[in-house]
């Protein structure tokens, strides 16, 4: 089963509310370096590409760029990794956002109750630490509040070092948005929305990768 | 649904036993005996290929022999490879229902499950409703019915069980006979070839005499179907399930984070919360939950206080509380000040309401009434009773008793247990709350007076505060759920 792109993923779920920064899809170092112009420093450059899955272990992601310059260097350098087999790439030029606590969110299709949505404590221990709530889609608003309710790290949900508490009703909107997306689009036949950052206690999709059947 | 299929089932006017044996071991004598020895005041025919009397019914060779449009029931323990025309000749008498405890179906390799693919056309084709096969039977205590080839005939009340292990059936049962709280309509699902554990559910949900409905699960064929149909039946009545292999089929390989997070145990716990089902981890706690269901009010909301006569069995089940959805509520100010009018200075003055020794005569009843009764306590878990009558027990069994003034205390201190359970009770009701009541002598020495006056009121003495907070947070986590409408 095909993996979308991360902008081509982005673009799939985006029309079911699921929040995205705002993020430029350019060619060229310039136009890299314009758009981090528009967006604010620092940025987050990233190659993608229809077979490129796995930026993060080909160091195909520089985080906290501050300025033109460091931009355009970055932007060149990651034109320059990609390799035949990548096909044809582009870069995704998104603001760099920080929140201490990360979420996941996604969807998975079970073998014996179809196509289920998932809440769950993000972060590189999310395996590990399995604090996660599923649901059968489609999910009602109460359902989706009620998947906060089943995680067991709590805490993470309140005011949490400095940084206000989740904003709940967001958080429902991103599950009943996943759902929603698997509902009208039949295709998908799994997504990850990984990380889901809080920032300034609003979930924000910072990378998500679709499955299509 | 076939209602009439149902009602033949539970409700049957007459049973057949196919296959009776003379043996007292073979399930064609046992079934016979358990529907005689349990009471069914319909009529009771046997056939079998020795004719004569068992157990003073007379047995006859063939359906012929037997009359017309009076049997609702038969209770099948032939060899699989004669029911078909058996099947036929009940059909052909006017039978509606049939229960298979016959073996030899679709447990038996790829030759039984053609069969089992059989038995289910026929039953269409029949219009019958065959539940089974491979299955221990079905008892129905509005009936005085108990067709089934194990023990025991529980007592009757509102719980209504269906299992996929016709064992469970049986522990469930057993757990009725120990603590009093009673079963309307139990029934083993077998191989569930033509019946599935949903159809029973369902006919569970409509049927006047069952209040909560008693599930074990381990395979779910259709999952979205499971789904959909418990979660109408959850909204009518509580569903209280426990499910067998919960831990088998660990994580898949995914290429997705949350592929590889979704275990079918996570994702069926998903399905319980969503659906409304409550779902215990354990066959006691099962049991317990639904007992509870079947004999408290519900909650109107999670505050919670703990009446404890002494000091450690509150601290254990204060922690409970703090570990479920529960509260451990402060205690109102004006309930202080009224219990403070009531008990010597040393009680806790808080929440446990330890009364660490401070009663006299009346002081249980009132500060029951007067906690239960207060507007921002939503449930009691009450501690320590029976205390007394342990002692008392030990006196009556010694070398001292009657002198000394032993019969006079130990008369005195059954009393009062048994007066202490009933006024639990008599709160609960009053002001329509639970009052859940926990001691190990419920289990250690269920004679004692007090858990004896818990049984006699009707509810469970639970044999541990952990156990009675776990049944009271299914209790909430249910109210919850309707109050908040998820699964909608």
């Amino acid at each position: 089963m095909p993996t979308l792109s991360e902008a081509d993923s982005k673009t799939r779920l985006a029309a079911y509310g699921i929040p995205f920064p705002d993020e430029r899809r350019v060619t060229t170092a310039t136009e890299a370096a314009a758009a981090a112009a528009t967006l604010g420093y620092p940025v987050v450059l990233k190659l993608g590409g229809d077979t490129i899955a796995h930026k993060t272990e080909r160091g195909l992601v520089r985080l906290r760029l501050g300025d033109a310059a460091a931009v355009e260097e970055a932007a060149t350098s990651l034109l320059a990794a990609a390799t035949p087999a990548d096909g044809a790439v582009h870069l995704l030029v998104a603001p760099m956002l920080s929140g201490q606590r990360e979420l996941i969110a996604g969807l998975h299709h079970d073998t014996q109750f179809g196509m289920t949505v998932m809440l769950g404590v993000g972060g590189i221990l999310a395996e590990a630490v399995a604090d996660v709530a599923f649901r059968l889609v489609p999910v009602s608003r109460g359902d989706a509040a009620s998947m906060i309710d089943d995680l067991a790290t709590q805490k993470l949900f309140g005011p949490f070092r400095g940084e206000p508490a989740v904003d709940r009703e967001a958080l429902v909107d991103v599950i009943v948005g996943l759902s929603a997306a698997a509902v009208a689009d039949p295709a998908i036949v799994a997504a990850d929305v990984n990380p889901l950052i809080v920032v300034d206690g609003q979930p924000v999709a910072v990378d998500a990768l679709v499955e299509v059947a | 649904m076939n209602a009439e299929g149902f009602r033949a089932l539970f409700e049957p006017r007459a049973v057949l036993v196919a296959g009776v044996s003379t043996h007292p071991g073979k399930f064609g004598f046992v079934s016979l005996h358990n529907i005689l020895a349990s009471g069914y005041a319909g009529g009771v025919y046997g056939t079998s290929r020795e004719v004569g009397e068992v157990l003073g019914i007379p047995i006859v060779a063939s359906l012929d022999d037997l009359p017309d449009g009076v049997i609702d029931l038969v209770f099948v323990c032939t060899p699989a490879a004669a029911n078909a025309e058996l099947l036929r000749a009940c059909a052909g008498k006017g039978i509606r229902a049939a229960f298979l405890a016959s073996a030899g179906y679709g447990e038996a390799g790829e030759e039984g499950e053609a069969l089992q693919a059989e038995l289910v056309a026929l039953a269409e084709d029949l219009g019958m409703l065959v539940a089974g096969p491979n299955g221990q039977g079905v008892v129905s205590t509005p009936a005085q019915l108990c067709a089934q080839i194990v023990a025991p005939y529980p007592p009757a009340g509102g719980i209504a069980i269906a299992s996929q292990s016709g064992n469970f059936i049986s522990s469930f049962m057993n757990y009725a006979v120990q603590t009093g709280v009673g079963v309307s309509r139990a029934v083993s699902a077998g191989n569930a070839a033509q019946v599935s554990i949903p159809d029973y559910l369902e006919f569970f949900a409509s049927d006047p005499v069952t209040t909560v409905i008693l599930a074990y699960v381990e395979g779910v064929p259709d999952g979205r179907a499971f789904y959909e149909r418990t979660r109408a039946v959850a909204a009518v009545k509580p569903v209280v399930l426990v499910k067998g292999g919960a831990t088998a089929g660990g994580q898949r390989a995914a290429a997705s984070h949350t592929g590889s997070l979704a275990s079918d145990d996570r994702v069926f716990d998903g399905m319980c919360r969503q659906a409304g089902i409550t779902r215990a981890a354990t066959i006691e706690e099962a049991f317990e939950v639904a007992a509870t269901f079947a004999t408290q009010p519900l909650p109107r909301g999670n505050r919670v206080v703990v009446l404890t006569t002494a000091g450690g069995w509150g601290v254990v089940a204060a922690d409970a509380i703090t570990r479920s959805s529960l509260i451990l509520t402060p205690l109102p100010e004006d309930l202080r000040a009224a219990l403070d009018g009531r008990l010597p200075p040393r009680w806790s003055r808080n929440n446990p309401v330890d009364l660490a020794g401070a009663e006299t005569r009346d002081t249980i009843p009132e500060v029951i009434d007067l906690i239960v009764g207060h507007p921002e306590v939503d449930a009691v878990v009450y501690l320590g009773l029976g205390i007394q009558s342990n002692q008392a027990a030990l006196m009556r069994s010694g070398p001292f008793y009657p002198d000394h003034g032993l019969e006079r205390i130990v008369s005195y201190h059954e009393r009062q247990d048994a007066r202490f359970a009933q006024a639990a009770a008599d709160a609960s009701q009053r002001y329509a709350k639970p009052v859940l009541t926990a001691t190990e002598l419920a289990v250690t020495h269920p004679d004692n007076a007090g858990p004896a006056a818990v049984r006699a009121s009707g509810r469970i003495c639970y044999p541990t505060a952990n156990r009675a907070v776990t049944a009271l947070d299914h209790l909430w986590r249910h109210v919850r759920h309707r109050q908040h409408g998820t699964g909608a």
